[in-house]
């Protein structure tokens, strides 16, 4: 069996989210030193704020201002900070309740050691300098000795509101595409193609992906198809993709390599992009140190029979 | 409100599961869910067209896949086109949707299944995913140190202790011994801490894995299964979103799932408990008032195979297993989902008199 393929796989989205009323004068307070909370129906005070009661679903809109200042409800020691959490030395993740808030803020308390954290300990908010109204406004909590703070009890209405939050997010995977995949590719850096046949139906998967989708069962019989094959469609391109050094108008065709059970894809090249039929016989065009053929072209075969392709379109 | 008794009775008739590991390279997700699709099937002798419903739980976030469920389907044979669902959840709610399918009379036949692959990502950070955009997802908590807020907290009301915590690592994996699917098959030390309070021993282990289960209306499941496990109630509750207004120390949705179930009416003799972190046992115990007559956790549960997305589905496995080969007469199965056991499953299952 040939060695495992892996590739590192990067899955990186910045996520622009709006937001409701309520979560907007939270985050614009927080981008004004100020920590914001909603009361609910029977009087409690939710901080963070959110737009729903979460007992009873009831819109809430009360938004009151609650003090910079609080009690740690719950801690836990991190001496390993991962990448993107709010600070790069260790520190404790804290539940945090703020003076005139009934419940408690996720976020981490910046202490020399867990022997320095406890529940009920006091804390402030340390404000990040630069804040845009996210919840990294607060760039921590810090232990703080005193009472609570006062507020100047701000309304929750703001000019210029903050609307949305661009949220990055990245993970990174180690890629590893299977036994069928693994095994398909290698014999393509040969450059050639082989799928897999399965045992039951005995059609040939190409590219194989480990299974019969119709059957259910492994495939494993293994098959070299091709390398020439057939347009069973096509499609001329005439929007030019972005970062895509390819002239337009171009053909993408389905192509049945020949031996194979289902068509694959690929461009069509070495031909007028309007002389492209169904039937047309192609064969790869391979560029120097390519991992796969960089385009199809036509053979000078006569077109193939309608009836040899038809089940493949 | 009361839910309207079931019209139809529903077992558990088959279960199967990988050997949880590691990591799985080599394989690709069907790759690695077929043979467990093929032993459950073979299990009762029914083929994919003998199945009225298949419904499924996975996520892409865990390996980064793009619709790796519809490649997943291909380990099924659904050609004929089948009735097919999928859950973006554990697949113990996949069960639960098969369940209401068999109960409306649609079906007869369910295969559920549930699969996850841990090993090609970051699975701390994958899980902080799922969490509040808004206020939370941006500082990254992971889900380990989000489980251990819930450890302090637990600590703090006097109800646990880090002995005690570790007591429940030990007895977990001592029961793993007897599992030859399971990833730690053994007691291992609690280790050093990974968030404070908990230790590399109080967390599960992080591994890929896949389980099926084959569900049957009345007079089909006693044709398929010598023994039955009758799913006598089954519910599923959630707790709001966030951390900080919740009570991190009960589990008032458990509690109130059990009571929909039916669990507190008699006593259970087994109880299989989806408790990736030690301390989350000690909670679930006092939520379903689970007393030391009841044995907990015969598989080793999650502290000893933890494949995310069927690790719930295990648990019903597993409890319906003890009941097909009369280890157990009367068991409940638990599986949780989200951050700090936000959103439970809870169902009981009995056995018919021996």
């Amino acid at each position: 069996m040939p060695e495992v393929l892996k590739a590192p796989l990067v899955v990186e989205f910045p996520f622009t989210r709006s937001l409701g009323p309520v979560q907007s004068a939270f985050l614009t307070g927080l981008r004004a030193r100020v920590v914001l909370g909603v009361r609910t129906g029977d009087g409690r005070v939710l901080v963070p704020p959110v737009e729903y009661d979460p007992v009873t679903a009831e819109e809430i809109r009360d938004l009151t201002e609650v003090a910079p200042t609080g009690t740690v409800t719950t801690w836990a020691w991190n001496h390993a900070p991962r990448r993107g959490q709010p600070l790069t030395t260790p520190f404790a993740w804290v539940l945090v309740r703020l003076d005139g808030a009934d419940t408690a803020l996720l976020h981490a308390l910046d202490a020399p050691g867990p022997d320095a954290v406890h529940t009920g300990m006091r804390v402030r908010v340390r404000w990040a300098e630069q804040r845009t109204g996210a919840i990294t406004d607060i760039a921590c909590f810090e232990p703080y000795d005193g009472d609570p703070a006062g507020t100047a009890g701000h309304t929750g209405a703001f000019e210029d509101p903050v609307t949305g939050i661009v949220a990055p997010a990245r993970l990174d995977y180690t890629y590893a595409p299977g036994r069928a995949q693994t095994a398909y590719l290698d014999a393509l850096s040969g450059r050639r193609t082989v799928g897999e046949r399965c045992p039951e139906c005995r059609k040939v998967y190409i590219p194989p992906r480990g299974a019969c989708p119709t059957c259910g069962v492994a495939t494993s019989e293994q098959v070299e198809v091709g390398p020439r094959g057939t347009v069973t469609t096509f499609c001329v391109v005439n929007i030019k993709a972005k970062n895509l050094d390819i002239e337009v108008p171009y053909v993408y065709a389905h192509i049945a390599l020949d031996g194979a059970g289902l068509a694959l894809h690929g461009r069509i090249g070495g031909i007028p992009y309007d002389e492209v039929r169904m039937g047309l016989r192609v064969e790869p065009v391979w560029t120097e140190s390519a991992r796969h053929p960089d385009h199809y072209r036509p053979t000078g075969e006569p077109d193939a029979d309608y009836d040899t392709y038809k089940e493949l379109l | 409100m009361t839910s309207a008794p079931p019209h139809r009775e529903i077992a558990v008739v088959a279960f199967a599961q990988t050997v949880h590991r590691r990591i799985s390279d080599e394989l690709s997700e069907v790759e690695m869910l077929m043979p467990v699709l093929h032993e459950v099937l073979d299990r009762t002798g029914l083929k994919t067209a003998d199945i009225d419903f298949t419904c499924s739980g996975s996520s892409d976030y865990l390996a980064g896949r793009a619709f790796s469920f519809t490649l997943a389907l291909d380990g099924v044979g659904a050609w004929p086109p089948i009735s097919e669902s999928h859950v973006e959840m554990d697949g113990a709610w996949a069960l639960y949707e098969a369940w209401t399918k068999l109960l409306t009379g649609d079906a007869d036949t369910a295969l559920v299944y549930a699969y996850g692959k841990s090993s090609p990502g970051p699975v701390r950070d994958v899980l902080t995913r799922q969490l509040d955009p808004y206020y939370v997802a941006p500082l990254w908590p992971d889900s380990v140190a989000l489980a251990a807020l819930q450890a302090q907290a637990l600590i703090d009301t006097g109800a646990a202790d880090e002995p005690a915590l570790a007591a429940v690592a030990a007895r977990n994996r001592e029961n793993a011994a007897a599992n030859p699917h399971a990833q730690l098959r053994h007691r291992v030390p609690q280790g050093d801490y990974l968030v404070r309070p908990l230790r590399t021993g109080d967390c599960p282990p992080i591994g890929d894995g896949a389980a099926a289960v084959i569900l049957a209306a009345g007079d089909r499941a006693r044709a398929l299964c010598a023994r039955p496990a009758w799913i006598r109630g089954i519910d599923h509750r959630i707790e709001a979103h966030g951390l900080g207004v919740r009570d991190l120390t009960d589990s008032p949705s458990t509690r109130l799932a059990a009571e929909r179930a039916g669990a507190f009416a008699r006593p259970v003799d087994t109880a299989e408990l989806h408790a990736p972190f030690t301390a989350q046992e000690i909670v679930l115990r006092r939520a379903l008032r689970l007393g030391d007559d009841v044995t907990v956790n015969p598989s080793g549960g999650a502290l000893a195979a933890h494949p995310i997305m069927a690790a719930g589905l295990i648990r019903l496995g597993e409890a319906a297993a003890r009941i097909h080969r009369g280890a157990s007469d009367r068991a409940l199965a638990h599986a949780t989902s989200g951050p700090c056991l936000q959103q439970n499953l809870v169902a009981v299952l009995e056995g018919e008199p021996r």
